[in-house]
């Protein structure tokens, strides 16, 4: 390709194919009348959806549909715990939990008679008027998409969709009617801040990088080691929609001069990186990457690395080390990577979500994104929405979104009539939000201001069963093993804190250990070398902000509140409930429990290890946890 | 150079341009601890001992690679800067063997100092799992137990970056990152050379050499043995700061005085046999360019360096010069022509060497160094040996007079004692070969081109019409990329020197150790070369050709440099060894 | 420390070949070392001590860093997973029902430490947290089938129905 002539003639051939899936809900021709999409990311494919995709287009094959009705299989949808999803397009009917067997039923009913499967579609789409659209659901109706717009849209693996959704026009622009000024101009205006975590301005970095122009080697690095647990947002940008990432770090190739990018994935996503690989040869093969794009005399070209499973890998400074070939430690900042980054040159580097938002901030204006959004937190954010919440999955919302709209509206509340206690947002480095900041708008600074921070955008939703002693553990257990074991602070840091919370959980602690706790938590703020180890004590002190006094009963009163730390727990029979039925002490696994045959029986707790064996095998909810 | 002004604790500081924090404290008169820090070397703000505050700064930051900026608010001694410190210290303790009253490095052990120093009360507060970690005691020439690693990776640092040879890091992450080599096979088993570069990088008492010193005490109280000692030209340059006497003050006629008090029924030394290598590789040298031998010639003196060939230019370890280095030519010389001369059976002759040096203690048991078919040298001590000697025997080391050696092994001239500075086995043999080649007395002795501690330094001398390229190595990461030039043929000399220490013997693996913080500020290396240059001015005599002792020695014994027997005893073989050899 | 043994090496003429090809077509690129592992072990299915000995020798890089990256990522692994991975319970409620026991016996019986992989590179044994099985304790799982309720004297059967 060497024009943007080329570039439109391919959109405008493709567009109205594409369009059947989104406002003109029609071909031009009418030859294709439906698109069944089915979704080929990770968490679909594992229940089979690949196999759903052959098959549909097997049945529609043998009924002679094939060429009026096309299968696309596109990346993530973002409600991952109904997978596999299916959409029947142009209504947008909405199949959740679709088996191989029943495509056939699909077929015949739906596409063939025009009557949706009514038992397969998406309950909260049935209506007494008829099946609603996607698009109608609580899920999706207060989303916004702009990193995700293609996901769940597109096939990936297909770069003539992107194209008609005005892919690579972006770039064109930028190439051929901005200066790098004008870029950074535009994306400083925009208000975009860094999606990975730290919410640093992007335009800003672009800036720093752009000095010292001329012939100096420089980078553009993208940042998809992924590695927050219950974050998944990269993931399905890179499977759903690739070529977004290709553009957007093209054009900062522009701006700062540099010719060589460098996607640096998680070797965990193997269908990421296989999206990945193929799209990097389709941008090839249509000039979009490589030298002279669009006769312009720009060169740029993507090379992927994979990542070898280390979270501090997410670090800059420590990515940067990793594509060197080195162990993943960072190094001090300054100097900056936009000074001295990759083998010492000025780099760039920006995560998968912050690239996505780029060419639309090209093409739709930097007023447009900044309409959206807070006063310091523009346009919108992805966050993977899980743990006690009935929505599970990706969701991408304005920011300034309240978190009760997360968790009530678009997560659709919490199962079980349980109450809200805290959701815990930003991964290892983030904190906990108390029931008491339930209506705060969510942007970069609020979070900060309680104690926790964005991060990537894991949000998980946590009730009153859950344990914040036991919250705290599992995310430094994860720090621990993650630590890359450079710096003093963190390296022992994080396992001293560890012991002492394992210290709390199992009842041996005193008020001390806490005052320890402390200690070691702000001292690890203040003087770890990375971004990682600094942060890596915010789940305990965030934690012991807002649940001190479980903390305490933990120490004092050897309890566990929400009744999750074994140690603390006792089992007991009540003797009133208990019929002597001998299931209880036929399953303990450690001869606990005694009694006799139709009598109530006890549990001696010296022996009992609390598996809680037998509070399931109980039929008469006769035993008791405290 | 630009001047920044900043503000350190409220007082207006100007310091250069490029200047850290840490360094611009200093301009101050402020000392901030460090631990981690090696200047040029371990620049990798780990430790986190040198926090400060700057304001507008999230978090303190590490003064040893903040630089600073016009402006720049610097705070050193606030309470969060204070108990920032002591905190990293008590989790430093928390998985350190505290075993400090029979460390090695009591008393010179950075981490203590800086604990007492920045008065860390309470060594056990946050004490919790500790691993334990196996001694390595594969290495002929020292033991590494990470039980007291602190992990600062100074040693990796040196080990990789200054030498090149990278045979120890960082393996495994987070809590159970440790120092160790491939596999965790012992350092033996690995290409390392036993330069002891890591021992004298080591804050603490995790490296150090295998102490021979009891042997050495137990040798001198056996009535049936002879017990001989000689002392390398670099030890007298480092020696006096193992009791309290600044860096660059010379302790030979101490040195002789302790030794004799210490017992040794002869206190020679090895400047005798410096000059005695002078007299063989010179003649070497000339017989090589006589007659198309391998050329370049290398020195052979360091055998951390040839260790180093042997490994990692197996190709060209011809290119060495087979004289024995002068501790052993020393050794081999007292067990042939002393003994003979004495008559004294040379088994019942205990041949101890004080070494600046680790290395020398790997020599001793090498192939082909037996010239009376016993070992030419039993024992190697280093300099910090030596020194635990003399303390263990309560001697006044500074009240001491000044002593002489004994002759006749202990005349050396000012050609012999600048061996210990890179450059000076050169200009020693520049020395003699120039008078040599043109039969004429030279009017400037000081081939001050080979001086200084650059890392590679190049000349070429016009002798007797003849354009003799020389070059000078010190270090072995300076030797690779000198040597991989030659090989590339990107360069060409007559004659190399190479020694295996950055700086040479006064810098060597077995000296007195410097805390870092004195080193980050002066250059070790200068400062006690400064002393052997001296020394070499302030002898009569500063041509080895014309020491009356070596001039006996040929007399009475060797008869000619170079002779059937010279090369018997004063000369030895290379083998060639593999980089990465996987041990049984 | 002492040197970590891997399972004595099998390599072929034909992987050395691959790992020296593919080596080689790196040869001259900026940080390959991490691609170059990650092949490496698609090729070996680990990283022991011949693979990265050649991997030094041939990248000239030293051979303990190689071994210090290998080891401070999770996903290279220096001893090979069996074709049969055996995990052993040591959770509480297992333990006390005497899993330590039959992780003994396996240890015997397969003549390996756990982490280790037999010579034939069939069996691979470790030892896991709870599994969630605890009313079957004490448990341990072969691949993804799990096995409770053991005495010691059952291991011998079960991995007869693997040989």
């Amino acid at each position: 390709m060497r024009s943007l002539e080329e570039l439109n003639a391919i959109r405008d051939k493709i567009k109205d194919h594409v369009g059947l899936r989104t406002e003109s809900g029609q071909t031009k021709d009418g030859s294709v009348r439906a698109h069944v999409l089915v979704c080929a990311g990770t968490g679909c494919t594992s229940s089979n959806s690949l196999q759903i995709a052959d098959k549909m287009e097997e049945e529609l094959k043998a009924s002679g549909l094939d060429n009026e009705i096309h299968v696309v299989r596109t990346g993530c949808h973002g409600l991952c715990a109904l997978g596999p999803i299916m959409i029947v397009y142009p209504e947008a009917v909405f199949y959740s939990m679709v088996t191989v067997e029943d495509v056939h039923e699909i077929v015949e009913e739906h596409l063939k008679n025009g009557r949706p499967v009514t038992r397969l579609v998406y309950d909260e789409t049935v209506t007494e008027d008829g099946i609603k659209s996607m698009h109608e659901t609580h899920f999706y109706k207060k989303q916004h998409r702009v990193a995700l717009r293609n996901c769940g849209l597109i096939n990936p693996e297909d770069i003539e969709e992107y194209i008609a959704r005005d892919g690579y026009q972006a770039l064109a622009k930028v190439l051929k009617e901005m200066s790098p000024d004008d870029v950074v101009k535009c994306i400083l205006d925009s208000g975009l801040r860094g999606r990975g975590g730290g919410g640093f301005p992007t335009g800003r970095k672009w800036q720093l990088a752009m000095g010292n122009r001329g012939n100096v080697q420089k980078y553009v690095c993208c940042n998809a080691d992924e590695g927050d647990p219950g974050a998944f947002m990269d993931r399905s940008v890179l499977e759903g929609d690739p070529h977004v990432v290709f553009e957007a770090m093209a054009i900062a190739g522009y701006v700062i001069g540099a010719n060589q990018g460098y996607i640096y994935v998680r070797a965990e996503y193997p269908i990421a990186v296989n999206r990945l690989n193929i799209a990097l040869k389709q941008a090839r093969e249509y000039g979009l990457l490589g030298k002279d794009i669009f006769g312009t005399g720009f060169d740029f070209d993507i090379d992927l690395r994979l990542g070898a499973g280390a979270f501090v890998c997410g670090e800059e400074t420590a990515l940067m080390t990793s594509i060197e070939g080195n162990r993943g430690e960072p190094h001090p900042r300054p100097p900056f990577p936009a000074v001295k980054g990759l083998w010492e040159k000025p780099t760039i580097l920006n995560n998968v979500e912050t690239y996505a938002n780029i060419p639309q901030i090209i093409l739709q204006g930097a007023d447009w994104f900044a309409s959206m959004g807070t006063e310091k937190s523009k346009g919108t954010k992805v966050f993977a929405l899980g743990g006690k919440v009935k929505n599970v999955g990706l969701v991408e919302i304005p920011m300034g979104t309240t978190l009760r709209e997360i968790v009530e509206e678009i997560g659709g509340g919490i199962p079980g009539g349980k109450k809200f206690k805290a959701a815990q947002t930003g991964g290892p480095s983030g904190g906990c939000i108390s029931a008491d900041n339930y209506d705060i708008p969510i942007d970069y600074d609020n979070l900060v201001a309680i104690g926790s921070m964005m991060g990537s955008g894991g949000l998980i939703v946590m009730d009153e069963d859950t344990c914040m002693v036991d919250i705290a553990k599992f995310f430094l257990e994860f720090t621990v093993d993650e630590s890359c074991g450079k710096c003093t602070p963190c390296r022992i840091g994080t396992t001293r804190l560890l012991e002492l919370l394992n210290k709390i959980t199992d009842g041996r602690a005193t008020m001390e250990d806490l005052d320890k706790i402390e200690e070691i938590a702000s001292y690890m703020k203040q003087n770890a070398l990375c971004a990682l180890g600094q942060t890596a004590a915010n789940p305990v002190l965030s934690t012991l902000k807002n649940f001190r006094d479980e903390y305490v009963a933990h120490i004092q009163d050897k309890k566990c509140p929400a009744g999750v730390c074994k140690s603390l727990l006792t089992y007991t029979i009540d003797p009133e409930k208990c019929k002597g039925c001998t299931m209880c002490a036929k399953n303990c696994p450690a001869g606990a429990i005694t009694g006799e045959k139709k009598k109530p029986h006890e549990i001696d707790p010296n022996k009992c290890v609390k598996c809680g064996v037998c509070m399931t095998k109980c039929k008469f909810d006769a035993i008791e946890k405290k | 150079m630009e001047n920044i002004n900043i503000k350190i604790n409220g007082m207006e500081v100007s310091a250069p341009a490029g200047s850290t924090i840490l360094e611009a404290a200093r301009i101050a008169g402020i000392d901030i601890p460090t631990l981690c820090y090696l200047k040029d070397i371990n620049e990798i703000g780990a430790c986190r001992m040198c926090v400060v505050e700057v304001k507008g700064a999230r978090s303190l930051v590490a003064a040893c690679v903040y630089p600073i900026n016009e402006g720049m608010e610097v705070f050193t001694n606030t309470p969060l800067v204070r108990e920032s410190r002591k905190k990293t210290l008590q989790l430093i303790l928390s998985v350190h063997e505290r075993r400090c009253l029979s460390c090695i490095r009591s008393e010179d052990c950075e981490l203590q100092k800086l604990c007492k120093d920045l008065g860390v009360d309470d060594e056990s507060r946050y004490d919790g799992v500790k691993p334990v970690y196996e001694l390595d005691e594969s290495a002929p020439h020292m033991i590494r137990d990470n039980n007291k690693c602190i992990l600062c990776r100074r040693c990796v640092a040196v080990c990789d970056k200054v030498q090149g040879i990278g045979v120890i890091g960082a393996n495994e992450r987070g809590f159970k990152t440790h120092i160790g080599s491939a596999f965790e096979m012992g350092l033996g088993d690995t290409s390392c050379v036993s330069c002891g570069q890591c021992i004298v990088a080591c804050p603490v008492g995790a490296i150090y050499e295998k102490d021979y010193t009891q042997q050495v005490f137990d040798a001198i109280a056996d009535p049936d043995k002879v017990v001989v000692v000689q002392t390398a030209p670099a030890v007298r340059a480092g020696l006096g700061e193992e009791f309290g006497l600044p860096v660059g003050t010379g302790a030979e006629g101490k040195m002789a005085a302790a030794l004799r008090r210490l017992g040794f029924d002869k206190v020679f030394d090895t400047n005798f046999s410096a000059d005695l290598t002078i007299m063989e590789e010179a003649h070497e040298f000339l017989d090589r360019v006589k007659n198309g031998g391998v050329l370049p010639m290398i020195t052979s003196c360091s055998p951390g360096w040839i260790k180093y060939c042997e490994h990692y230019f197996p190709d060209m370890t011809e290119n060495l010069s087979t004289c024995k280095s002068p501790q052993q030519m020393f050794g081999a010389t007292l067990k042939t022509y002393y003994a003979q001369k004495m008559g004294i059976d040379p088994k019942k002759i205990v041949s101890v060497s004080v070494m600046p040096c680790t290395a020398k203690k790997f020599e001793i048991g090498r192939d082909n160094q037996s010239a009376a078919g016993v070992p030419d040298v039993d024992i190697s001590l280093t300099t910090r040996e030596l020194a635990r000697m003399i303390k263990r025997a309560g001697l006044r080391f500074n009240e001491l007079p000044d002593e002489k050696f004994d002759d006749p092994l202990g005349e050396g001239t000012g050609a012999a004692v600048i061996f210990g500075a890179t450059g000076g086995v050169m200009e020693a043999a520049l020395r003699t070969a120039v008078e040599t080649l043109t039969g004429e007395e030279l009017k400037e002795l000081d081939f001050v081109d080979v001086r200084g501690v650059a890392g590679v330094k190049e000349a070429t001398y016009n002798v007797a019409g003849m354009d003799v390229k020389v070059a000078v190595a010190s270090g072995l990461g300076n030797a690779r990329a000198l040597l991989n030039k030659v090989k590339a043929g990107e360069a060409n000399y007559h004659f190399i020197e190479i020694m295996g220490c950055p700086g040479g013997c006064v810098n060597g693996g077995g000296q007195p150790h410097v805390a870092a913080s004195f080193k980050n500020a002066n250059d070790v290396r200068e400062i006690r070369a400064k002393v052997l240059y001296d020394y070499d001015k302030a002898n009569p005599i500063r041509k080895s050709h014309e020491n009356p002792s070596i001039k006996k020695v040929y007399e009475e014994f060797f008869g000619e440099p170079g002779s059937h027997k010279a090369h018997e005893i004063l000369h030895t073989s290379y083998v060639k060894r593999e980089i990465n050899k996987i041990p049984e | 420390m002492s040197l970590v043994k891997t399972v004595p090496f099998q390599g072929t003429k034909e992987q050395e070949e691959k790992l020296l090809e593919m080596i080689r077509a790196h040869k001259g690129q900026k940080g390959a070392l991490m691609p170059v592992l990650q092949q490496a072990q698609d090729i070996y299915g680990y990283l022991p001590i011949e693979v990265q000995k050649i991997i030094s020798d041939e990248m000239e890089i030293p051979m303990e860093k190689i071994y210090g990256v290998a080891t401070f990522y999770a996903q290279f692994a220096l001893q090979p997973k069996g074709k049969y991975r055996i995990s052993v319970c040591l959770g509480t409620a297992c333990y006390v029902k005497g899993s330590g026991k039959i992780y003994e016996k396996l240890q015997d019986i397969l003549q390996i430490q756990g982490g280790e992989c037999t010579l034939d590179g069939k069996f691979s044994l470790e030892a896991c947290r709870c599994v969630g099985a605890c009313g079957l304790a004490p448990v341990m799982t072969i691949n993804d089938e799990v096995y409770g309720r053991l005495v010691p004297d059952d291991v011998q059967g079960i991995l007869e129905k693997y040989q």
